[in-house]
C-alpha cells in the first residue's frame, strides 16, 4: 500500500501524535530538569485514563457508546484494595484475574441487555453506571484498603533503564495482546463493519449481535484493567475516583481520533491523548495556573481539535474539486 | 429449459412492518436455467419479496421451497451457502472498510472473486481503496462479483441496473446469460420494460403485494404485464372521466407561470425544464428514483441545485434554506409525515408553527390570532380533531391534513405534495384531492408528485412523467391514462405518445 495514502488514512492518529510532541517539548522547555521521575510519574498518572479510552473505543469503533466505564472501574478499583491488602503477590495477581474475568462479564452484560431489550445502549450503560456506582460504595464505603508494594511496582519500577517505567509497558503489553491478533482478524473487521453500517455489515454475514456483546465485553476488560491500574497508581481503593473517568475517556478517544459515530480510529490514538490530557494539567502546575483551569484548556483543546479534524476532510473535498 | 423442474418456489410469503403491509402473499416459482423478471409498480412488494427469500428478514407468514424442500434461511449467508445470492437494491458494502476487507467479511476467498472481477472488466479497480471513496456503479458491479464468487444455483439482481450506464448493464446482462447457459437461475429485478423483454425467459408480476401473474415472455409480451400490472385500471379510469369532466369549469383563473424551472440539474436529474401555471394542479408521475426527490428537494430549498434555473413569478430564485423557498411561497408537504410534524405537540401548534413569525407582536405570540387562523384552517380541512392534543395520536390522513393546514394557515401560492396519499384511506384521499383542487381555483398553484398513477386523473389537469432525470412526456390531464403513463414511466415513451395522439 502506497505511503501517501496510508498517511492520509491516519492523519487523525498522526496528528495526535504530533500535538503529543508539542506538549511534551513544551513541558521540557518550562521544566528543564525533566527527568526520569518526570516520565514515571506521566505514567503512573496516566495509565489509568489510557485503560478507560481503551476501553470506550472498543465500544465505539462498533458502533456503541458505554457510560459504565468509570463505575466499572471505580468497582475494579475498590474489590482490588480490599481483597489485596495485607496479602502476598501471588495472591493479589490472583485477585486481579478474577478482577479481569469479573469486568469482562460486566461489560458482556451490557452489551446483552442492549442487544436482546433493544434499550438504547446509552440509557442501558447509564443505568450500570449507577448501578456499579452503587456496588462500589457497598463494598468499601470510604477511601482505603492497599495492595502489596510488589503489585505497586507493575506501574511504578523501572524496566532496563529508569527513562522506561513497567507501567508503559504493563500498557503496550496488555493491549496488544488483545488488540492485535483481534485487529488482524476477522473478528476486527466485523468490530469495524457494524460500527460503520450495521445492515451492509449483517449482508456480509457478520454476526452483528454477538460482535456487539463482544465489544462492550472488551470494554468491561479494559475497564476492569482501568481499575487495577487506578490501584497502582494511587496505592489505595477509593469508590468515587473511577466515576470521571468516563467522560475523562471520551474526551481522550475523541482528541485520539476515534469517531463518536462508529466504525472509525484505533487504540492507539486515545492512548496518546490519554496522556496528552494528564499532561496539561501537570503543565499548568508547573506555570504556576490555578489547576482548575486545567479543565478549561482541556475543553478548549478538544474543540479545537475536533473542529480541526472536521476541516481537513471539507478542506481536502474542495482541492479535489477544484482539480 | 426443463418445463417441469422448479428449483424456487414461495407460497403465500407476507411481510408487515407495523401497519404497513409490504408483502401480502408472494408467490414466485424460479425453474431451472431460466433468467426470471420480477415486476411490479412503485411499492408492490419487489424488494421485499428478495429480503424475504433471502434471509435478510424474516418474513411473517408463508414459505419457501428449494429443490421440493422447505427452508427458512436466517441471514443472507446461509441462503448462500444453499445457493441463493443476492445483489440488493442498496448497496451492502460497509463503507468504511476496503473492498478486500468486505471480501474477506464474507468469507469469499480471493481467488474466487478474480475471474468475475476480470469477467465483469473491474480488474483496474483498486481494492485497497475504501468503499465510500467509489463510485456506486462500481460498488453494485463489486458486488455482484462477489455474489458470483459463491456460484449461485440462483442469482438476484435488484435493481441493479438502475443505477448503471448502458456499457455496465451489458456486462450484467453478459454474466446473466451465461448463467443460463449454465443451467443455473437468475430472478432480475428492472423498472426497464425493454430490458427484461430481451432478456428474460417468464415474469412474475406483483401488485399491492400481490403476485397477480406469471407471463411467458416468448409467446406474450409486455402488453400482458402492462395490464397485470394496471389490475382494476379500467373502473378507476371510469371514475376520473367523471371527475375531469367535473372540475373543468373551476379552472377560470388566469394564467400566468407560478414557478419556471429551466435546466435543472441535481442529483439524479440530468435536465429538466417545465411551467407550473398559477390555477393548475400539474401531476408528476416517475418510477423510484428517476430524479423527483432531488427535484422536490431543490424546490423546497432543501439542496441547491447544480445547475439550472428556478423562477418564481418570472425572477430568477436561489433558494439557500427552505426558510428562502417559503419566502417565496414555495411550501412542501412531504410523503413522511414525520419530517414534517412535531409529533409529540398538539395540532394547534403544529399548525401555528410555520407562521409564528407573522404572529409576534413585540416578541409575543398573539394567541387571538393564533387561534383564529388555526381554527379556519381546521374547518377548510375537516380535520377531525378529537385527538388533537399530540398530532402523533391523529390518524395517517388526519396527520397529513394538519401538514397541508399549516400551509394554508400560513399562507402560500405553490404547494409542492410529494406523494401526499401515500397509505392514506380513500376517504381521505378524495377530500384531499378536493382541496387541492380548491387551492388551485383559488389561483394557487400545486405540484403533484404521486407514486399512484390514477391519483392523475382525479386530481390534475396536466402531467408531467420523468423518466431517468427528465421530463420524457407532457400530456394533459384526460389522456393520462394509467396504461399510457405506466408505459411512459417504463421508458416506453413511443408507445404511450402513440396512444395519447390517438385520444
Amino acid at each position: 500500500m502506497n505511503v501517501a495514502r496510508l498517511a492520509r488514512r491516519n492523519a487523525w492518529t498522526l496528528g495526535t501524535y504530533a500535538l503529543f510532541v508539542a506538549v511534551m517539548i513544551f513541558t521540557i522547555s518550562i521544566h528543564p530538569s525533566y527527568g526520569p521521575f518526570e516520565v514515571e510519574s506521566l505514567v503512573v498518572g496516566g495509565m489509568p485514563l489510557a485503560f478507560a479510552a481503551v476501553a470506550e473505543a472498543c465500544v465505539v469503533i462498533g458502533g456503541g457508546i458505554d457510560l459504565s466505564i468509570g463505575a466499572m472501574m471505580a468497582v475494579a478499583n475498590v474489590l482490588a484494595a480490599r481483597y489485596m491488602q495485607n496479602h502476598d503477590f501471588q495472591y493479589a495477581l490472583l485477585v486481579s484475574g478474577l478482577i479481569l474475568v469479573g469486568g469482562t462479564l460486566a461489560g458482556a452484560l451490557n452489551g446483552l441487555i442492549a442487544v436482546r431489550t433493544r434499550v438504547p445502549d446509552i440509557v442501558v450503560t447509564l443505568a450500570m453506571s449507577f448501578v456499579w456506582g452503587g456496588v462500589a460504595l457497598l463494598i468499601l464505603p470510604q477511601p482505603g484498603g492497599g495492595a502489596p508494594d510488589q503489585f505497586l511496582a507493575l506501574a511504578s519500577g523501572e524496566f532496563l533503564t529508569p527513562w522506561i517505567p513497567n507501567g508503559l509497558l504493563l500498557l503496550i503489553v496488555v493491549v496488544g495482546v488483545i488488540w492485535i491478533p483481534l485487529r488482524l482478524g476477522r473478528t476486527g473487521l466485523a468490530l469495524y463493519a457494524i460500527g460503520s453500517d450495521r445492515t451492509a455489515a449483517f449482508r456480509r454475514g457478520v454476526r452483528v449481535g454477538w460482535t456487539r456483546v463482544l465489544s462492550y465485553a472488551m470494554g468491561g476488560f479494559f475497564a476492569a484493567c482501568g481499575g487495577l491500574a487506578l490501584m497502582m497508581s494511587t496505592g489505595i481503593g477509593s469508590p468515587l475516583a473511577g466515576t470521571i473517568y468516563t467522560l475523562s475517556a471520551i474526551s481522550a478517544i475523541v482528541l485520539g481520533g476515534v469517531s463518536l459515530a462508529g466504525g472509525r480510529g484505533r487504540v492507539t490514538g486515545p492512548i496518546v491523548a490519554a496522556f496528552i490530557l494528564t499532561l496539561i494539567p501537570a503543565d499548568l502546575i508547573l506555570m504556576g495556573t490555578d489547576p482548575n483551569f486545567g479543565q478549561v484548556v482541556q475543553g478548549a483543546l478538544i474543540v479545537l481539535v475536533v473542529m480541526a479534524g472536521g476541516l481537513a476532510p471539507l478542506l481536502q473535498r474542495r482541492r479535489v474539486r477544484a482539480v | 429449459m426443463n418445463e417441469s423442474a422448479v428449483l424456487l418456489e414461495t407460497r403465500n410469503l407476507s411481510k408487515t412492518y407495523g401497519a404497513v403491509v409490504a408483502l401480502r402473499s408472494g408467490d414466485l416459482t424460479v425453474r431451472p436455467g431460466e433468467i426470471h423478471a420480477l415486476m411490479g409498480a412503485n411499492g408492490a412488494g419487489k424488494s421485499t419479496l428478495v429480503k424475504v427469500l433471502t434471509g435478510d428478514t424474516a418474513p411473517n407468514s408463508g414459505s419457501i421451497l428449494l429443490d421440493g424442500k422447505e427452508v427458512r434461511f436466517a441471514s443472507p449467508t446461509s441462503a448462500r451457502r444453499a445457493g441463493l445470492a443476492s445483489v440488493y437494491q442498496d448497496v451492502s458494502l460497509v463503507p468504511l472498510l476496503t473492498v478486500a476487507q468486505n471480501m474477506r467479511l464474507t468469507g469469499t476467498p480471493m481467488a474466487a472473486i478474480r475471474p468475475w472481477l476480470k469477467e465483469l472488466e473491474l480488474e483496474h479497480v483498486d481494492l485497497n481503496e475504501y468503499v465510500r471513496d467509489l463510485p456506486t456503479p462500481t460498488l453494485h458491479l463489486l458486488d455482484l462479483a462477489q455474489a458470483l464468487a459463491w456460484l449461485p444455483r440462483l442469482l438476484i439482481l435488484d435493481e441493479v441496473t438502475a443505477t448503471l450506464p448502458a456499457d455496465l448493464t451489458e456486462r450484467v446482462f453478459r454474466v446473466a446469460r451465461r448463467w443460463r447457459t449454465e443451467g443455473r437461475s437468475v430472478v432480475l429485478i428492472s423498472h426497464r420494460m425493454p430490458e427484461v423483454k430481451a432478456l428474460c425467459d417468464r415474469a412474475t408480476v406483483l401488485r399491492d403485494g400481490t403476485t397477480v401473474g406469471v407471463v411467458d415472455l416468448a409467446s406474450s409480451g409486455q402488453e400482458e404485464i402492462v395490464s397485470l400490472m394496471l389490475g382494476q385500471a379500467a373502473a378507476s379510469v371510469v371514475v376520473s372521466e367523471g371527475a375531469v369532466a367535473d372540475r373543468e369549469p373551476t379552472s377560470s383563473v388566469e394564467r400566468r407561470p407560478a414557478v419556471e424551472v429551466r435546466g435543472l440539474r441535481s442529483g439524479l436529474l440530468k435536465d429538466v425544464s417545465f411551467t407550473l401555471q398559477r390555477g393548475e394542479v400539474l401531476g408528476l408521475v416517475a418510477l423510484e428514483g428517476q430524479g423527483q426527490a432531488d427535484l422536490f428537494e431543490c424546490l423546497s430549498g432543501n439542496r441547491t441545485p447544480d445547475g439550472g434555473e428556478i423562477l418564481v413569478e418570472d425572477r430568477p430564485r436561489k433558494f439557500r434554506h427552505p426558510h428562502d423557498a417559503i419566502g417565496a411561497g414555495l411550501v412542501l408537504v412531504p410523503a413522511d409525515r414525520a419530517l414534517a410534524l412535531l409529533p409529540q405537540r398538539s395540532v394547534r401548534e403544529n399548525i401555528a408553527l410555520p407562521m409564528v413569525n407573522q404572529l409576534r407582536s413585540w416578541g409575543l405570540i398573539n394567541a387571538r390570532n393564533e387561534r383564529k387562523r388555526v381554527r379556519s384552517a381546521i374547518d377548510r380541512l375537516s380535520i377531525d380533531t378529537r385527538a388533537q392534543s399530540r398530532v402523533k395520536q391523529l390518524s395517517g390522513g388526519n396527520q397529513q391534513k394538519v401538514t397541508i393546514a399549516r400551509w394554508l394557515a400560513t399562507g402560500f401560492t405553490t404547494l409542492l405534495c410529494f406523494d401526499p396519499t401515500r397509505g392514506i384511506d380513500i376517504r381521505t384521499k378524495e377530500q384531499i384531492y378536493g382541496v387541492l383542487r380548491e387551492f388551485a381555483a383559488s389561483g394557487s398553484a400545486v405540484l403533484l408528485f404521486t407514486s399512484e398513477m390514477p391519483e392523475i386523473q382525479l386530481a390534475c389537469d396536466r402531467a408531467l412523467v420523468l423518466f431517468g432525470g427528465r421530463i420524457t412526456a407532457e400530456l394533459p390531464a384526460h389522456d393520462a391514462t394509467e396504461a399510457v403513463l405506466i408505459r411512459a414511466a417504463h421508458g416506453l415513451a413511443r408507445a404511450g405518445s402513440d396512444q395519447a395522439a390517438a385520444s
